[in-house]
């Protein structure tokens, strides 16, 4: 399954029309230890760059934007309880919310793996 | 997200000690120093539980020597509020550094240098790393020549604090033996002279050791092979902190906050809250007998939300009351916890109050601080 990231450092990982989304593993590795998650609504529609959620760990809030537009159709009720889950496995158990995405080709203009380790090295 | 690369900073001797054990380094008041190695938390955990090792060497060093104790302490006591007189050879008193209008310039530790290892007259402290300039500036300034003052910039300082801190020094010096709580003494470690008080930034009992420049790695490098030893940052350091109630200059106070505001009322002397004799008492004075309008209170909010520094605090009705000052989620509590300003009438523990973050209101109220009990080896004085 491929993920694609942003330049804010979430990432998708499209199924069909669904896109999940979360912060990649250097995303978390810099924010350090997780404590608070405050998720989106579900049903919300957003567009692409709009605020959708805050990560907030012991130093800093982060701002999560929405790598693609569309609409809220899951969030991880999980992160309530084990916000942690998002530094122990960022890109499966740690995800944050699900996108229907209106557009497949914002998820094509996302940068591929080789191209995020450019931008984060 | 990423932190900015430190540029053009001053470098503490521990430096390359830091990027060695994978530090992540941060500008820190002018310095290049360690946000965190392993992770804030980890580090936070380890020092409440064991030892951890924290490089406090951007803090400035200062010695003032006048012809005897009597003649130091009256020319410091013209701008801090303690009662350093009382103050016996080895003793070190926490207290802060005033301006005319009764604003905290500083926070900072006093110490009378412990018999013989100093001659009469001569007094330590330890400052901010941000403000040691402004200090000796202002300092000097008070002293009009007649105190001289000095900073000690080829001495570092390093901070060994946990339950396991007293134990590992005890493998390498008697000196802490007869050590309580806020004294100090020279002592030996591996060879190396160091000076040590028994104090700290963190509610453990623990250690500051004052050591030339040229010895701070070997230093560092002995008490980092204890097993019960790891480094920890200054993320560590300001959880850690906020958990023992325990004020950051510029955030919970600053030239404009009065001690009796910021709730310090044990950094002025009993006898001396009444007869003054320092700078600002007119507007403490007043502060002390007719009350402060605002106050300094610890909060504990429901919920697991961060509340930090410059939310808003309101009371039940919504009023605005106050804001944070220092806020942050609390480690060993898995609460969020700050310190702020209230309106002094609802400052008693137990107030609810609420804060506001991103349009949501968390509630929350005043309890005592600290938030985590100290666990200070208290000693009384030979």
């Amino acid at each position: 399954m491929t993920l694609r990231y942003s330049q804010d450092h979430e990432y998708v990982r499209l199924e069909g029309a669904v896109g999940t989304i979360g912060i990649s593993r250097y995303a978390q590795e810099q924010l350090g230890d997780v404590v608070f998650v405050e998720l989106p609504q579900v049903g919300a529609s957003v567009t692409r760059g709009d605020e959708v959620a805050v990560v907030e760990s012991v130093k800093a809030a982060s701002e999560i934007y929405a790598p693609v537009s569309g609409t809220i159709v899951e969030v991880n009720d999980k992160l309530a309880d084990e916000p942690g889950l998002i530094n122990t496995d960022p890109v499966a158990a740690g995800w944050i919310f699900k996108i229907e995405v209106a557009d497949t080709g914002e998820f094509e203009s996302l940068m591929d793996e080789a191209a995020y380790a450019d931008h984060t090295a | 997200m990423g932190d900015t690369p430190p540029t053009d900073l001053r470098k503490t001797p521990l430096f390359d000690r830091h990027v060695a054990l994978g530090g992540r380094m941060v500008d820190f008041a002018g310095y290049a120093l360690p946000v965190q190695y392993a992770g804030i938390v980890a580090e936070h955990r380890h020092t409440r539980e064991a030892a951890s090792l924290f490089d406090v060497s951007h803090m400035g060093q200062l010695v003032f020597s006048g012809p005897d104790h009597a003649t130091t302490v009256g020319w410091l006591e013209k701008v801090v509020p303690a009662d350093l007189a009382s103050l016996a050879p080895g003793e070190m008193r926490y207290t802060v550094l005033l301006n005319d209008k009764g604003g905290i310039e500083d926070d900072l530790i006093v110490t009378r240098p412990a018999e013989g290892y100093a001659e009469d007259g001569v007094m330590f402290a330890v400052v901010n790393g941000a403000r040691k300039a402004h200090d000796l500036r202002y300092l000097q300034r008070v002293f009009e020549g007649e105190l001289r003052a000095e900073m000690r910039p080829d001495l570092a300082l390093i901070a060994l604090q946990g339950p396991k801190a007293a134990g590992v020094l005890a493998d390498l010096t008697d000196a802490t033996d007869d050590l309580g709580f806020m004294q100090s003494a020279p002592a030996t470690l591996g060879g190396i002279e160091t000076y040590l008080s028994r104090s700290g930034y963190t509610g453990e009992d623990g250690f500051e050791i004052s050591l030339e420049n040229a010895d701070a790695v070997a230093l560092f490098d002995l008490l980092i092979a204890h097993p019960a030893v790891e480094p920890a940052g200054l993320g560590a350091r300001d959880s850690l902190r906020l958990e023992a109630g325990l004020c950051l200059y510029g955030h919970d106070m600053t030239e404009e906050t009065d001690p009796v505001s910021a709730s310090l009322l044990f950094s002025m002397g009993r006898e001396r809250r009444k007869t003054g004799g320092f700078a600002g008492f007119e507007a403490i004075g007043k502060a002390l007998s007719e009350g402060p309008a605002t106050r300094r209170v610890g909060i504990r909010f429901q919920g697991r939300q961060p509340v930090r520094e410059g939310a808003e605090l309101l009371d039940e009705s919504g009023q605005t009351v106050g804001h944070v000052t220092s806020g942050g989620f609390a480690p060993t509590l898995e609460a969020p916890i700050a310190m702020g300003y209230v309106r002094a009438d609802l400052a008693s523990p137990g107030q609810a109050i609420s804060a506001a973050v991103r349009g949501k209101i968390i509630p929350g109220q005043v309890v005592r601080t600290p938030f985590v009990p100290n666990t200070y080896v208290r000693k009384t004085s030979k």
